[in-house]
């Protein structure tokens, strides 16, 4: 079973106070899969998104990441993933070389194994001349791109990209998601957040997340037939538009 | 163990490309130790006296010459009538008086004690407290001068002796200077300690990589001492560049007990630096967190023995003198440097700062959490 | 409304990092104008430029009439200003924040009141709340309030819309088009390349060049090149094969289709099909198809990166 399915969810919840971030949602991804995980800003997307990689504590419901429990395995989680945020995911003021290497390093990558996935990593982006260049005079499409590679180095089971194309050019975003469908054709499972919706067309599978539950999850195909919506923006746009707290 | 060292080598790479950091670590404690002794001396040096002499003999003016000749006072008035003392004291002309009681020669000899009257302005309270202690300590010296004189006299050659006692003790005064360098280094390990390694770790906070690290394998032991390590070494670097000022520019010579210098420093930084983390732990931004370690700080120095003897505080500003850390390294850095104190002299301070080091570390890694609830 | 000539601006010690260059646009009055790029593409630094944030190197540029270096004042007077990053104040109440706006511009939040009205009525149930606490759509609408209460002539909006879901963005240009309707000018800047269509005119930069200026539907209409749209049940194979084609490279992932720009105009939707056909994809869809402003972004993009 836990070899069929990366992450499973079962009336996972998370609550501040009297407030439900995450009110019982139950999905499961399978290996290897591209899952998309959509929603309104508030809806629960991220307070979702840390409970699967043990930044935070679920206050009820269970879930497996890659076999191991929330709760009690969070650790053993940690090895098996990789984790891409928007905003801060590598070291401003070191050298690309220097990211590589520190987080290959904690990773636990062997010195011979981390020398040669960063060989191959500069070469696949093209970034050979780049090595010794602050990450902070990067260009962003290009950080992005090299904060992608550097998740999947350790070749982790599943890696969570939490909205890794905000603001990135058109051509480099397209660039991003070949990234993507490369990484998930050798058995990585990806778990992605975006506001891009024609992004969510790429994606096997689709969840939507409407004030804190899951309203829709299926192919993106699936759900424009159901909602006879002609793209999954107006997919979105059907669930999304009834919910009470996106402005909470 | 290797995680460790990927982590240390990111610490020292990030700390070295900061200029900030390079500055605080090599140019404060060399622009500190140069000119804050200094700034603080000059003003203990021209301490207005006021004497007010009702006995006119050769003791009062013999005591009058002694205080006019150390290096600290300006006679700035001399008078017969106490009234106008306090009316220089009043016009701020004067910062302690002196007055000498009619007959002060005739008792002193007859009764080998006498009285002298000694008060002190206390508006500019450092001036007057530290003129008040001078004063206190040239009398003490002419006492003794004179109780020698008499004790001695059926002996012959009995100078040296005196003039040894007498060198010490006005050393000890005349170097405010070594007074307060020891002072001044302790607060600097301090603030590279305690501020430093906060701010250090709160900027991985607000830059949000910190999450990063949170996803990853790190354990909680291995990214505290990633970032305590580095600044563990600086509180090292900065003792020894503050030693080299302090004997080139002060003429301070560590002694032959500079190793248990560099023990304590070893033990007390450590504590210092779980004081940071725990700063660090309840602060999300730089800016919370510098608020923070400068509330601490300035209770810290002014409880610290830095600027006024602890003995002189009130009993509940003595205990609390006694557990602020930094009161205790202000003292042995002053024990070893100027009296270079033996291992056996520190040990009670040594076992104290251990026990510091435990629980401010302690309840910092207690306190820091890799997964929110 | 607004007139820029030439134009440029860069940074570092020696200006050795251009920002923009030789920027020249008009906007007439009581036109939605967008500026449409990528970030790092200058967008920012037009606008500071043009709110009399900061000079340029070389160029001229007004608003509403008035010179950006020798009558900064009027301008700052008559511009209603919104930057991209969330600039009220957090730890005020919605209210405090508003009536503070009004009042640093000698007004009154009841005087303009009618403008905001919309806007404001959604926000009124968290009026007593600290701004820092509303949500990302709730703070956009509080911050375009705030830049309309002293009833600027031009609007300037820094990428109102990053970062802020589909439901509210489309409530943000429902918004804008009834300023619009008030004849307030807007020149707005967004990275999302579907909001083009909701601007009268729009600009496309990268790299601090205008690549193109135009009208969306004229913007499409002269594109040069035909396009396609391709769909299988295999699309990562499909784009794979494809682009590994003569005359097929430019091939593009555009959600449900893949869009190959021809430009040598040799393409058909026969050829492409038959190719298709011939590797084994079942349910194929091929039809040339109107380009979208995105797939020409890419192609000037592409364009201008090669010259």
């Amino acid at each position: 079973m836990s070899e069929q399915l990366s992450i499973t969810a079962s009336q996972l919840t998370k609550r501040f106070g009297d407030f439900y971030a995450v009110d019982h949602i139950s999905f499961d991804v399978r290996k290897g899969e591209i899952f998309g995980f959509l929603g309104a800003n508030g809806a629960g997307k991220t307070t979702a998104m840390r409970m699967l990689t043990g930044l935070s504590v679920p206050t009820s419901g269970t879930a497996t990441v890659a076999g191991f429990d929330v709760y009690t395995q969070s650790e053993e989680i940690k090895k098996k993933i990789g984790y891409m945020s928007q905003k801060f995911s590598l070291y401003q003021d070191l050298k690309v070389a220097e990211n590589i290497e520190f987080f290959g390093g904690i990773y636990g990558l062997s010195k011979s194994r981390l020398k040669e996935a960063s060989e191959k990593l500069l070469h696949t982006l093209g970034f050979e001349h780049e090595a010794q260049a602050i990450v902070g005079s990067l260009p962003l499409g290009w950080k992005q791109k090299l904060a992608f590679s550097i998740a999947i180095m350790h070749e982790p089971a599943i890696v969570f990209l939490d909205e890794p194309t905000g603001g990135v050019d058109p051509i480099t975003r397209r660039q991003f998601w070949n990234m993507i469908y490369e990484a998930a054709d050798k058995g990585i499972t990806i778990f992605v957040t975006t506001h891009y919706m024609d992004e969510a067309e790429y994606c096997n599978r689709v969840a939507i997340m409407v004030d804190g539950k899951i309203e829709a999850l299926d192919q993106p195909k699936v759900l424009k037939q159901t909602f006879h919506a002609p793209n999954m923006e107006d997919v979105f746009y059907q669930l999304a538009r009834k919910a009470k707290r996106s402005d909470g | 163990m290797n995680t460790l060292i990927y982590i240390l080598k990111k610490e020292f790479r990030q700390i070295f490309r900061d200029p900030a950091i390079l500055r605080m670590i090599f140019m404060m404690p060399a622009m500190q130790l140069l000119i804050l002794p200094f700034a603080a001396d000059y003003e203990i040096k021209n301490i207005n006296v006021g004497i007010i002499d009702h006995d006119h003999s050769d003791y009062s003016r013999l005591l009058i010459s002694k205080i006019e000749h150390s290096n600290y006072f300006e006679l700035a008035a001399y008078s017969q009538s106490r009234a106008e003392g306090l009316k220089w004291v009043e016009d701020n002309k004067a910062d302690i008086l002196i007055e000498i009681p009619k007959n002060f020669e005739k008792t002193l000899i007859r009764e080998n004690s006498a009285t002298l009257a000694l008060s002190a302005n206390a508006v500019n309270g450092t001036k007057g407290n530290l003129g008040a202690a001078y004063a206190l300590n040239v009398i003490n010296e002419f006492n003794k001068n004179i109780r020698a004189e008499w004790l001695v006299l059926p002996r012959m050659n009995p100078e040296p002796i005196i003039q040894i006692d007498y060198i010490n003790k006005f050393n000890k005064l005349s170097n405010y200077q070594h007074f307060m360098v020891p002072g001044i280094l302790a607060i600097l390990l301090t603030m590279v300690g305690g501020f430093l390694s906060a701010l250090n770790i709160v900027k991985e906070k607000e830059i949000g990589t910190i999450e990063q690290l949170n996803v990853t394998p790190i354990k909680k032991y291995q990214f505290i001492l990633g970032k305590l390590i580095p600044f563990w070494l600086m509180g090292f670097i900065i003792l020894t560049i503050g030693l080299i000022v302090s004997y080139v520019v002060h003429g301070i010579v560590p002694g032959p007990n500079i190793g248990n210098l560099y023990l304590f420093t070893g033990i007390y930084v450590f504590a210092i630096l779980g004081f940071g983390l725990l700063i660090s732990n309840f602060t999300s931004t730089q800016q919370q967190a510098m608020m923070v370690a400068f509330f601490f700080m300035l209770i810290f120095i002014l409880l610290s023995g830095l600027f006024t003897s602890i003995e002189s505080m009130p009993a509940w500003a003595q205990t609390l003198a006694w557990i602020n850390p930094v009161t205790y390294m202000v003292d042995v850095m002053r024990k070893i440097l100027l009296k270079g104190a033996e291992l056996i002299d520190i040990w009670p301070h040594i076992k104290t700062m251990i026990i510091f080091g435990i629980l401010l570390n302690g309840l910092a890694i207690w306190t820091y959490r890799k997964q929110a609830l | 409304m607004i007139s820029i000539q030439h134009i440029n601006k860069s940074y570092g010690k020696k200006g050795e990092i251009p920002a923009l260059q030789d920027i020249s646009l008009d906007v007439k009055k009581g036109e939605v104008f967008g500026l449409i790029g990528p970030d790092g593409a200058g967008k920012t630094t037009l606008f500071r430029i043009l709110t009399t944030l900061i000079l340029p190197d070389s160029g001229s540029a007004s608003v509403a009439g008035f010179d950006i270096i020798t009558q900064y004042k009027d301008i700052r007077r008559c511009v209603g200003y919104m930057p991209g990053k969330f600039s009220l104040y957090q730890d005020l109440s919605v209210e405090e924040n508003l009536s503070f706006y009004a009042t640093i511009f000698d007004t009154t939040v009841e005087a303009n009141y009618h403008l905001i009205k919309d806007i404001y009525d959604q926000l009124a149930p968290f009026k007593t709340r600290r701004a820092g606490a509303l949500s990302g759509g709730m703070k956009q609408k509080l911050a375009l309030c705030c830049a309309l209460i002293h009833k600027p002539t031009v609007l300037f909006l820094d990428e109102p819309t990053t970062g802020v879901d589909v439901v509210s963005r489309k409530e943000f240009w429902a918004m804008l088009d009834k300023l619009k309707k008030d004849g307030i000018t807007i020149f707005v800047s967004t990275p999302y390349m579907d909001e083009a269509s909701l601007c009268d005119r729009i600009a496309l930069i990268q790299n601090g060049s205008i690549l193109s200026i135009d009208t969306p539907s004229g913007l499409i209409q002269n594109f040069k090149y035909p396009v396609f749209g391709v769909r299988t049940d295999n699309m990562t194979t499909a784009l794979k094969q494809l682009s590994q084609q003569p005359g097929m490279q430019n091939i593009f992932p555009f959600g449900e289709y893949m869009h190959i720009i021809d430009e040598r105009s040799t393409l058909s939707v026969e050829q492409i099909s038959r190719f298709l056909s011939e590797h084994q994809h079942q349910n194929i869809d091929v039809q040339q198809i109107k380009p979208e402003v995105e797939d020409v972004f890419i192609q000037l993009m592409k364009e201008n990166n090669s010259q």
